[in-house]
């Protein structure tokens, strides 16, 4: 039985939409933003395998490598940042992000 | 294959280089070599543009079909690098004072460089992707530069937590138009939008893929990082942001728009309409509050990306080489006001408030004759070369009959006006007495002297870019 696309790709729509709106509505920490980065990521190696696999060409799931390499690449630099600032500031929740306004 | 490297040897011999670099420096104890890593590496990315320029020209794409050689690309490329080598020399001053002065600095800004060199050449989604990841994530790391700056670092981190969302929607709208269209290069996706079934999903891919796009270039309605992150970071990166990935990422942007959707440009000619009003007044009307000299830029640095974008909104040969000399301009016209900008200093501080330039003409009426002849500018007064830009781009809107935005483009200039020529009103007329009193570099003077000039021999003939910009505009199109 083939499972049809559009199941696949609600799956990664709502999994996209849980991580754009982890990074909006949540007020609180910085670990939980990059989680939501990662969900996003995950979101579109979800889309990237499935079209690859609908459209019987291997480019998508080439692209889904990619984007595993440069997911663990970024989320080291983003820790990297988070510390330096939990250094200086004690303190990794987002309202504590407040040096700058204007 | 190997007559293919040819026409990567640029990208590759500034990689190794790059790499041979840090590690020489690794090693090395002479103080000589470690104080002059800016200069060093400034010179490898010189280097790096002769072998631009002799990287043969292919009008088809190249590598497979990943990768594109012609006078665009050579063009983009020479700037940027050019570009990148003055602002690594133009820095060296201040990470000296401040005690920055670390070979990882150049090392960082020169993969960034060569990031915006695939992000520029590719033609195909995925080495798009990974040239703006290059070129991004190096700038993470420097906007977080001083990390001993709670500044610096909450820049970092802002910049950081946006820039990872805005690559998670030009992902997602990748997956989308490749969903839709079968294929992740320029040309296969140009022709099959054409006998595309799924449009829907093309349209939201590529609306997604625009918005992230975007987000980078700081175009209203993703440009709240900007003030911020311009604010925290050390004032040579905030000049290396303001400048050299504006055009590398405005170069992509044309390319997308061009290249890739280039069929349907009725489906994207509103958006960009928006981007462009929308950043325009967020410009004018942003800047008018700030006394801080990088917040300032930042909003400026918005309202000019907003007139750039019109030049793209025309959809026309016309306009994009508007779009093309717009960027140039500008970046010249940045250039100039970051020479004196990065020598602010009180007692060896930097400030950045815009009052501690009061009656700065009385000590050093040269400077800042031609600090206030950029601002002039900068500001679109006639006859100066920021006007003829604004001319071409508005001359291209009205062409193509979008006449409202042109009316926000003129009416938005007279307000941001305002805010430059404050500036020169504080320079000039101020009550109070200014406290600066650095003495600005020989070096740094020249760039600021070269920049003003340019900006008034440019009202004559443009600097000679015209044909070069036509001809790279010519060069997408086809």
């Amino acid at each position: 039985m083939i499972i049809p696309i559009e199941y696949f790709l609600t799956v990664s729509a709502l999994l996209f939409v849980i991580g754009v709106f982890g990074i909006f509505i949540n007020r609180k920490n910085v670990i939980i933003i990059l989680m939501s980065i990662e969900l996003i990521l995950a979101s579109v190696n979800i889309n990237f395998v499935v079209f690859s696999a609908y459209l019987g060409d291997l480019v998508g799931q080439v692209f889904a490598m990619f984007i595993l390499t440069v997911a663990a690449a970024e989320a080291a630099i983003g820790l990297a940042i988070i510390v330096c600032f939990y250094r200086l500031r004690n303190s990794i929740f987002i309202e504590d992000a407040n040096t700058m306004k204007g | 294959m190997s007559e293919n490297l040819k026409f990567i040897s640029p990208e590759l011999f500034l990689v190794i280089f790059n790499l041979s670099f840090l590690v020489m420096m690794l090693f090395v104890k002479s103080h000589a070599i470690l104080s002059n890593g800016n200069k060093i590496a400034a010179i490898g990315l010189l280097i790096t543009g002769v072998l631009v320029q002799l990287t043969p020209v292919d009008p088809d794409p190249v590598l497979n079909g990943f990768y594109t050689s012609n006078d665009f690309t050579a063009f983009f490329k020479m700037l940027v690098l050019f570009l990148s080598s003055v602002l690594l020399y133009l820095s060296d001053a201040y990470l000296k004072k401040n005690n920055l002065l670390k070979y990882e600095f150049p090392v960082l800004i020169n993969f960034s460089v060569f990031g915006m060199m695939v992000v520029i050449s590719s033609n195909d989604l995925m080495v798009l992707y990974l040239g703006i990841e290059i070129q991004s994530l190096s700038l993470y790391i420097i906007a977080a530069y001083r990390r001993d700056n709670l500044k610096s670092t909450e820049a970092g981190l802002k910049y950081f937590i946006l820039g990872a969302l805005s690559s998670g929607l030009l992902l997602y709208g990748i997956s989308l138009v490749y969903g839709a269209t079968g294929s992740t290069q320029f040309d296969t996706i140009y022709t099959s939008i054409m006998y595309t079934e799924r449009m829907l999903g093309l349209q939201i891919g590529m609306v997604f893929l625009l918005s992230a796009i975007a987000f980078k270039f700081a175009a209203f309605p993703f440009h709240m990082w900007t003030p911020d992150v311009y604010d925290g970071s050390p004032t040579p990166v905030t000049a290396f942001m303001a400048i050299v990935p504006k055009l590398a990422v405005g170069a992509v942007l044309a390319k997308v728009l061009f290249d890739i959707f280039g069929g349907i440009s009725d489906k994207w000619q509103l958006v960009l309409v928006f981007l462009s009003g929308g950043s325009m007044i967020v410009g004018a009307f942003g800047a008018i509050a700030q006394n801080n000299i990088k917040r300032l830029i930042g909003y400026s640095s918005i309202g000019h990306v907003g007139f750039a974008l019109m030049g793209l909104a025309a959809v026309s040969p016309e306009g994009l080489s508007g779009f093309i000399i717009y960027l140039f301009l500008y970046s010249i016209m940045m250039l100039g006001i970051f020479a004196f900008v990065l020598n602010m200093e009180k007692d060896g501080v930097l400030v950045t408030d815009i009052y501690s330039l009061a009656r700065y003409s009385e000590h050093n009426p040269a400077t800042s004759f031609a600090f206030s002849l950029i601002l002039f500018s900068l500001a679109g007064i006639p006859p100066l070369a920021g006007f003829i830009c604004k001319l071409y781009v508005m001359m291209a809107i009205i062409n193509s009959g979008v006449l409202y935005l042109a009316l926000i483009g003129a009416i938005v200039s007279v307000i941001g006006a305002f805010y430059y020529l404050r500036i020169v009103y504080i320079v000039y007329f101020s009550e109070a007495e200014g406290s600066l009193n650095a003495k600005i570099p020989v070096g740094h003077l020249f760039i600021l002297f070269v920049s003003s000039s340019a900006i008034v021999i440019g009202t004559y003939n443009l600097l000679g870019v015209e044909p070069l910009t036509r001809a790279a505009a010519q060069s997408l199109l086809s």
